[in-house]
């Protein structure tokens, strides 16, 4: 037997952690990330010519029942065709049974990397907006989710914002949809600090688009969470879209998406309701340049009254 | 703090059930099924605890030979292993920690174990042992990661040749070959020199690779659910192992 160097060992482990895609068109090129759910890998697909991601789902008890439905499923999202979304080529089958996707391969920041880079509250906010429309898109489609977090929102070279990961969405209103990773004894699916209740207890014919909200307003919140200042309306709206009811959050990802408008245009949002005084400071604040005009132009007359009458 | 992890589990989830556990077959009251998971045990733990052994309790090569044989001869007669609970550690800790148990006993006793007699005594490659401590001992490790390292080192070792013997016996020969220069000797030669080397089309090249790695991969799992007892166990081991989930 033959005495194995750290070398040849952490070779033969790395080796053996890789994905066959010997029965794919792709060829491996390297590990991306790796989480609880499965990893990402950068692969060639030879025939056009190009690089993708795909990520391998761990999926322990893999039946055929659900490999069927997952693929399906994998079919409605790769019809999803939004410019937030980021768009599925293939789904398949390992040899070894775990199911993988083969997805557009973003280059740029992820949404965590990209706050870390100082982005301007302003900016993360633009950001946010844009990861609600896709979200509201996808859930006009009737697809949720289910994973939302920083980690898998990707922005790419030129500013775009791209939702990444439906490897574990739900199709609402399907029959069959018990969908990926539901286990018949109600396992939990998610990363813990950006689930929902509901989808935190297992839930899961409870998991609806206000579960994505949940998400949604946990990400804004990890957004605001390193800002020195942040406005009562600003701390309303994720307070709103992470309420632990799902009937108290936002109905939509668009009434989401809107009320953060409304933020950035520094208009009321729906989500807090300003004392007098509150809406006075916003609107003097929003309108400094014309209430500094006023107040010249009076002190300009108060002081041309005042030497009048000397 | 956040947990950037998705996951996937919770209080009801299930796993396959464990089969041909050595762990589990220990405690047989069949001598002979215990003597088979024994031995089982005996080849996957040898030589990293005949390593820490020599390492952690400073002892010689012969008192560490000596303390190595009588653990495992020890272990059998008096049926260590059975008292293992899966929930409390993994086998590798609580067979660590029995190793430890013993060998501080030996030394309070005072005695300097030669064992023989009607103790069994193991044909065990000790002179092989000795030459990969003297070779590549390692001073940055604690005792304790020094066994988990040798332990892994040792599966991965014990995989190579149950691999390169099951090539040997269904005639696919050239798989191995394959492996053992892409992935074991040589990282800088190309499928193409590979292919050109063996008479073989690139892509044929890659398929027999992509193969001999799923065999020698499931090679591994086979020997690391042999000792695990639970499915959580060879779940730990093998990601701690593989870095992957096994499927």
């Amino acid at each position: 037997m033959k005495w194995l160097s750290d070398e040849k060992l952490n070779r033969l482990r790395t080796v053996v952690s890789q994905p066959d895609f010997s029965a794919t068109k792709y060829t491996f090129v390297k590990e991306l990330g790796r989480g609880g759910m499965g990893a990402v890998y950068l692969a060639e697909d030879p025939e056009l010519d190009r690089l993708v991601a795909i990520k391998v789902l761990n999926t322990p008890e893999i039946t055929e029942d659900l490999r069927n439905r997952m693929v399906r499923e994998a079919q409605i999202i790769a019809r999803l065709e939004h410019p937030g979304i980021v768009p599925v080529h293939d789904v398949g089958t390992l040899p070894d049974g775990r199911i993988y996707y083969a997805m557009k391969y973003v280059r740029g920041s992820r949404l965590d990397e990209y706050a870390a880079q100082s982005a301007s509250l302003r900016d993360r906010l633009r950001k946010f907006q844009a990861v609600c429309d896709a979200v509201a898109f996808a859930h006009a489609h009737g697809v949720i989710h289910r994973d939302l977090k920083p980690q898998n929102i990707m922005i790419g070279s030129f500013g775009e914002v791209l939702v990444l990961d439906w490897g574990i969405a739900k199709i609402r209103d399907d029959p069959r949809a018990s969908a990926a990773y539901q286990t018949n004894d109600g396992a939990v699916i998610g990363t813990q600090n950006y689930m929902s209740p509901e989808q935190a207890r297992g839930q899961i014919d409870q998991v609806d688009e206000r579960s994505d909200i949940y998400a949604l307003g946990a990400v804004l919140y990890f957004l605001l969470n390193d800002q020195p200042k942040i406005s009562k309306a600003a701390h309303a709206i994720c307070s709103k879209a992470m309420a632990s009811a799902k009937e108290d959050r936002y109905a939509t990802a668009s009434e989401l998406s809107d009320d953060t408008g409304r933020l950035l245009d520094a208009e009321p949002v729906s989500a807090y309701r300003e004392s007098a005084f509150e809406r006075v400071s916003r609107w003097v604040s929003k309108n400094r340049f014309l209430v500094l005009l006023v107040l010249a132009y009076l002190l300009m007359r108060i002081f041309l009254i005042f030497t009048s009458r000397r | 703090m956040i947990d950037p992890d998705t996951d996937i589990g919770g209080p009801l989830h299930k796993f396959p059930a464990t089969n041909h556990s050595a762990i589990i077959n220990a405690r047989s009251d069949d001598r002979l099924v215990r003597r088979r998971a024994f031995d089982t045990i005996l080849a996957s733990y040898w030589k990293p605890a005949y390593k820490y052994v020599r390492l952690k309790w400073h002892a010689d090569n012969e008192d560490a030979k000596d303390l190595t044989q009588g653990f495992f001869a020890s272990a059998f007669e008096k049926n260590y292993f059975a008292t293992y609970d899966a929930r409390k550690a993994s086998f590798q800790t609580f067979l660590r920690t029995c190793l430890d148990g013993f060998v501080a006993n030996e030394r309070k006793a005072g005695q300097r174990l030669k064992r023989g007699g009607d103790i069994d005594h193991y044909q065990l490659d000790f002179a092989a042992a000795e030459d990969e401590l003297a070779a590549h001992a390692s001073a940055s490790l604690s005792p304790e990661d020094y066994f988990h390292r040798e332990w892994v080192r040792w599966m991965f070792t014990l995989a190579v040749d149950a691999f390169r013997q099951r090539c040997e016996e269904s005639g696919r020969i050239v798989h191995f070959q394959l492996f053992e220069r892409y992935d074991l000797i040589d990282d800088e030669v190309s499928y193409a020199s590979l292919a050109k080397e063996f008479g073989l089309e690139p892509a044929t090249v890659n398929n027999y690779l992509a193969a001999a790695r799923r065999d020698f991969r499931r090679i591994v799992l086979e020997k690391l659910r042999e000792i695990t007892a639970t499915d959580e166990e060879f779940r730990i081991e093998a990601r701690s192992l593989l870095g992957v989930d096994p499927q």
